[in-house]
């Protein structure tokens, strides 16, 4: 039962890096209907530049701010000056950019960076703590922590103030916001900004175990598309309780099904996305699709 | 000088021409509409004015020019514009719709200071406030629309077909809190109504509209004795 508990929590650490960037993805998804295939390298590039940073002297926690700043603002600048050109454009064309953003940005960092793997610190000590039987590390905890508490500072923004209820309205109804005085632009920008500090703080937490190179959230992109299916891609909570839950799931397999193991972890997360849209295609939180006749 | 003044505006969606050259004005506290069949304009006049639709001609609001605004910045200067389809965020609450409302003025406070009044004419909204705006029913979601613009303290009220699917009785409800706020508040409105009766009742004066350009117009009395809209749209 112990060692189950284990497994449990530390699927939970990975399961909150994918809520976050899951997050980031049903952001943009409610906003345009679009899927950003960017979002990853998004997250790869402040995550060096964090490095960046911190090789410059900086201590984490000043860099770690510093970088979602600069992610927000390369977030909204990316939107202003890449996506606002097709914003009338039908959503397969804006798909495409997005493709086209992910190469740019994967091709830059490798030009910037240089392409061999860098380690990236933990903030957290590699220290474990016993609970009831239960060993839990450190940074597990800490990356739970930290991924949450974005969560719900994005929740709490969105819930409580002026500029998240209109981004919220531009969100289900551009036109009737407009009518409104919202500038919907000014609002995808915004979350644009959003993803791009989720994607930020999910890169974070991930490089210590991944370590940095420029694929290295092409694996972690994966297992936040099929959580974001699997929680219903256009739910905020779905996004967040599918990261989590996939992350356990995963774990868990890995751990108990021998076949499984570590390496057939990314096809079980695709399996699981596969079940999810036959068996509920809208997932567990989503809105079905209702088309009127 | 006209609150509200349209010269020679067309507009088209494509290559179709939607208006011909339309002309009309709304005076500071006057109740106009502007009546027509399916497909006469009448939507894309609205649209025009609150700048959703591209157009050439000349709409000037309170003397000035406003044919290159963007709706937002027309909201912004006190039009609230109750569209085709009611323009509501149905997965969003009652509350968050009608707070919406007062964006344009900063929300906080105007809401604050603008909701009771609002409320006097709408008070079951209070007990419904946590509903998801789409589970109203038709009438009561045109009334939230309306309610939701009255937040922003217009000075030119727009709406689009208001008794469009609403029963007899919801319709006189709500022609009866708009003749209400002309007369109690002086707030203009342009109405644009299938429904001649009601609509000529309401206003003061009347257009109508026919293919993309006025036909008629005159005052609500003139109208309602001129051969031709009564035998087209009054049906007598």
């Amino acid at each position: 039962m112990a060692a189950f508990l284990q497994q449990v929590v530390s699927g939970l650490a990975s399961g909150a890096i994918f809520a976050s960037l899951a997050l980031a993805l049903v952001l943009i998804y409610r906003a345009t209907d679009v899927i950003n295939f960017s979002q990853g390298e998004m997250a790869t590039f402040t995550t060096y530049i964090a490095w960046s940073l911190m090789d410059n002297g900086l201590s984490y926690w000043p860099a770690f701010l510093l970088t979602l700043g600069i992610a927000f603002c390369g977030g909204v600048a990316l939107e202003r000056t890449v996506i606002r050109p097709f914003e009338n454009k039908p959503e397969i064309t804006i798909v495409i950019v997005t493709i086209g953003i992910l190469i740019a940005l994967n091709a830059a960092t490798g030009w910037i960076w240089g392409a061999e793997v860098k380690s990236f610190d933990s903030p957290f000590p590699n220290t474990t703590h016993e609970i009831g039987g239960v060993t839990i590390s450190t940074v597990d905890v800490g990356t739970t922590v930290v991924c949450l508490l974005t969560v719900i500072a994005l929740w709490a923004f969105f819930r409580f103030t002026t500029l998240g209820l209109a981004m919220r309205s531009a969100a289900v109804n551009p036109a009737a916001s407009r009518l409104l005085g919202v500038r919907v632009g000014r609002m995808l920008a915004i979350g644009w900004g959003f993803a791009a500090v989720l994607g930020a703080v999910a890169g974070m937490m991930a490089a210590p175990t991944v370590f940095l190179d420029p694929g290295m959230m092409l694996v972690v992109l994966i297992y936040a598309f099929a959580a974001a299916v699997l929680g219903g891609i256009d739910s905020p909570v779905g996004a967040v309780v599918g990261g989590l839950l996939l992350g356990v799931i995963v774990n868990l397999l890995g751990a108990y099904v021998d076949f499984v193991g570590s390496e057939l972890r990314l096809p079980s997360a695709l399996a699981i996305l596969l079940l999810a849209l036959i068996i509920r295609p809208q997932g567990l939180f989503g809105h079905p699709t209702v088309r009127r006749v | 000088m006209p609150l509200l003044e349209l010269r020679d505006v067309e507009a088209r969606y494509g290559a179709i021409r939607a208006l011909h050259g339309v002309s009309l004005t709304v005076e500071e506290g006057e109740v106009v509409s502007l009546l027509g069949a399916n497909g006469a304009g009448k939507t894309t006049t609205l649209r025009a004015i609150s700048g959703a639709v591209r157009k050439t001609g000349d709409v000037t609001f309170d003397g000035k020019s406003i044919a290159r605004h963007a709706p937002e910045s027309v909201a912004r200067l006190g039009v609230a514009h109750v569209p085709e389809g009611r323009g509501l965020f149905g997965e969003l609450t009652v509350w968050d719709n009608l707070r919406m409302g007062a964006y344009v003025r900063g929300e906080r406070k105007t809401f604050k200071q603008e909701a009771p009044r609002v409320l006097g004419y709408f008070p079951w909204l209070e007990a419904r406030k946590h509903q998801q705006a789409g589970t109203l029913s038709g009438g009561e979601q045109q009334m939230l629309s309306l309610a939701r613009a009255l937040v922003s303290r217009p000075r030119l009220l727009m709406l689009d077909e208001p008794s469009l699917g609403l029963a007899p009785t919801v319709v006189r409800e709500l022609f009866g809190i708009v003749k209400h706020l002309n007369a109690e508040e002086g707030l203009s409105v342009l109405v644009v109504e299938q429904n001649a009766n009601i609509a000529l009742d309401a206003s003061a004066r009347a257009y109508v509209l026919e293919v993309g350009t006025i036909a008629v117009s005159g005052t609500s009395d003139e109208l309602r004795r001129h051969e031709g809209v009564r035998k087209s749209y009054l049906g007598y």
